[in-house]
């Protein structure tokens, strides 16, 4: 058991002691070159699958600019991504934290190999520390600790996160962030409830 | 057979234990000055992924043996003269320079593309069958990740020489890193989400940064095919990366496609001079 934990914090200090190497020069390759593969690649997809496949403008845009648009060309992608922003009918973005507490938990849903009623997730804690309580939680994205708190738990800061979380890149063009709203990955109602995750001061967010 | 179960079962979670500690503070520790002991610790990490009494992966390797001498097809014809690129029936060395261009073919494969070619072409096997057992399962054994992982066993000890002076290469190169960085489907993802940064993880999973050439890309590429000890299976890189697109939430990529053997081209050429010691074990 020792052996094992040696080894592997040794292989990591390792890994950390490399200086990071040139990046290589490679060939640019034609897009409509690149098209043709993927399509060959999921050449036996079909139906509603298939349109996950091709890219939407946004998409399209975010990989040719290495996800760094300036110009016009950020505020085209911001414009087109606001607006399909939709606040919930009612005006009120806070649900309930307990449930929001699951969206953020969970990350299931959405894959093939899933079937078409399991659980959606937003799978937060994949990208994002939340709880202090939860130690399992990744970091492509900012730590979300005490979010609420930090946002005087004021209600107009709550309504800029639900339109965040609906379409991240409404707010930042080519976010790395799943545009879930958008998507029709999560629903009005999960996204209510995890803006009120984020936000009620009961959530273990705030704690 | 019941105590090597055992041993590795301690051994996965020894890793899942362990990754909690090692990556939520691993990385803000800065470098020990652990160099010999790690050395010493890594080469006794390699003695036991060859150890054929402790890494499942080695039956594969013994079931490939024999599916490459088996004769079958309609010409009732074995392997052996199969062409993996450094000549006819030639096994040493041939995984660590592919993916290449083939000129009977046209075209550039991977190991499983090329398999399947001779196959077709020398044997005149249907490969429907071999298609549907490409990922093994309970009850379920797979010819090509046997196959697969005997042939690259035979590249073990040696460095990765990746492929790309053919022009078809070089093609293959290009569309591997484009399709690398491509965004798609209803996450936005493209590999470069999850494999673009150092030190980056998604729960308690490291990540391995494969947008430049260098150690992270070389361990891995250097470590698959591998036994999977989650899944109880040794698996191939086309396993690996119908499991990313699958988290991705994209559609399953068709298996043996052209897209896949580019994006392999491309993590090979991050991977260059990386050693090679497979079948490894992982989680
Ligand atoms: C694949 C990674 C990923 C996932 C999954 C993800 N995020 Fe994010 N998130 C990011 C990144 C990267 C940023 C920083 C860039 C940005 O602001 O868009 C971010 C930013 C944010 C911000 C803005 C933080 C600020 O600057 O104030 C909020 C709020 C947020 N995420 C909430 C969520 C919630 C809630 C979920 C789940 C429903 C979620 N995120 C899922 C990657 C992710
Ligand atoms: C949403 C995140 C995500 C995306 C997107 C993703 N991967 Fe991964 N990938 C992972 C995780 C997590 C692992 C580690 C899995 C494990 O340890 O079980 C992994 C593992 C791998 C490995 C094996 C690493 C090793 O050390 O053995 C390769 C190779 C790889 N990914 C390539 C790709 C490629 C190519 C793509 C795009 C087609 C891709 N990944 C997209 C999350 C992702």
């Amino acid at each position: 058991m020792t052996r094992i934990i040696l080894l592997i914090l040794a292989a990591s200090a390792l890994a950390l002691a490399t200086p990071a190497a040139a990046q290589s020069p490679a060939p640019q390759a034609d897009p409509a070159v690149v098209e043709a593969f993927v399509a060959a690649t999921w050449k036996s997809t079909t139906g509603d699958w298939r349109a996950r496949v091709d890219q939407d403008a946004t998409q399209k845009a975010c990989t040719a600019s290495n996800n760094e648009p300036t110009g016009p060309l950020f505020d085209q992608i911001r414009d087109r991504e606001s607006a399909t922003v939709v606040f919930p009918a009612d005006g009120k973005v806070l649900g309930d934290w307990k449930k929001g507490a699951q969206v953020a938990q969970r990350g299931t849903g959405g894959q093939f190999s899933d079937q078409a009623n399991t659980y959606r997730g937003g799978n937060c804690y994949a990208c994002h520390q939340m709880s202090k309580a939860e130690v399992s939680f990744g970091t492509l994205g900012p730590s979300l600790n005490g979010y609420g708190k930090l946002h005087r738990f004021d209600a107009a800061e709550a309504r800029k996160t639900y339109a965040k979380i609906y379409n991240s890149m409404s707010v930042l063009p080519c976010s790395q962030m799943p545009r879930f709203g958008h998507a029709k990955f999560l629903s009005d109602e999960q996204i209510k409830d995890v803006v009120a995750y984020l936000y009620d001061p009961e959530s273990p967010v705030n704690k | 057979m019941r105590i090597r179960t055992s041993a590795i079962a301690a051994l996965t979670a020894a890793c899942a234990v362990l990754g909690v500690g090692l990556l939520a503070g691993g990385h803000a520790q800065g470098q020990q000055p652990e160099q010999d002991l790690s050395e010493k610790e890594i080469e006794r990490y390699r003695a036991m992924i060859s150890d054929p009494m402790s890494n499942p992966g080695f039956l594969n390797v013994d079931r490939g043996e024999q599916l490459w001498s088996l004769k079958r097809g309609a010409k009732n014809v074995s392997l052996e003269t199969c062409d993996l690129g450094v000549g006819t029936g030639k096994l040493e060395g041939a995984y660590a320079k592919l993916p290449r261009y083939f000129a009977d073919a046209g075209k550039v494969m991977d190991l499983e593309q090329r398999l399947l070619f001779c196959m077709t072409t020398l044997q005149e096997l249907d490969t429907k069958d071999v298609i549907a057992r490409r990922f093994s399962g309970p009850g379920r054994v797979s010819d090509m990740e046997d196959l697969v992982g005997f042939i690259a066993n035979k590249s073990s000890g040696m460095k990765i020489e990746p492929q790309v002076s053919h022009p078809k290469e070089q093609e293959m190169l290009s569309v591997g890193e484009a399709m690398f960085y491509r965004r798609s489907a209803v996450m936005d993802f493209s590999c470069a989400t999850c494999h673009a940064a150092e030190g980056k993880r998604i729960r308690l999973q490291g990540l391995p940064d494969f947008s430049k050439p260098g150690k992270a890309a070389q361990e891995t590429m250097g470590s698959w095919p591998t036994y999977r000890v989650s899944q109880s299976q040794m698996r191939t890189m086309q396993h690996r990366l119908w499991d990313c697109y699958r988290q991705m939430r994209m559609p399953a990529p068709d298996y043996a496609s052209d897209g896949l053997t580019a994006l392999t081209v491309f993590m090979m050429k991050q991977a260059q001079g990386g050693e090679i010691a497979v079948p490894s074990i992982k989680r």
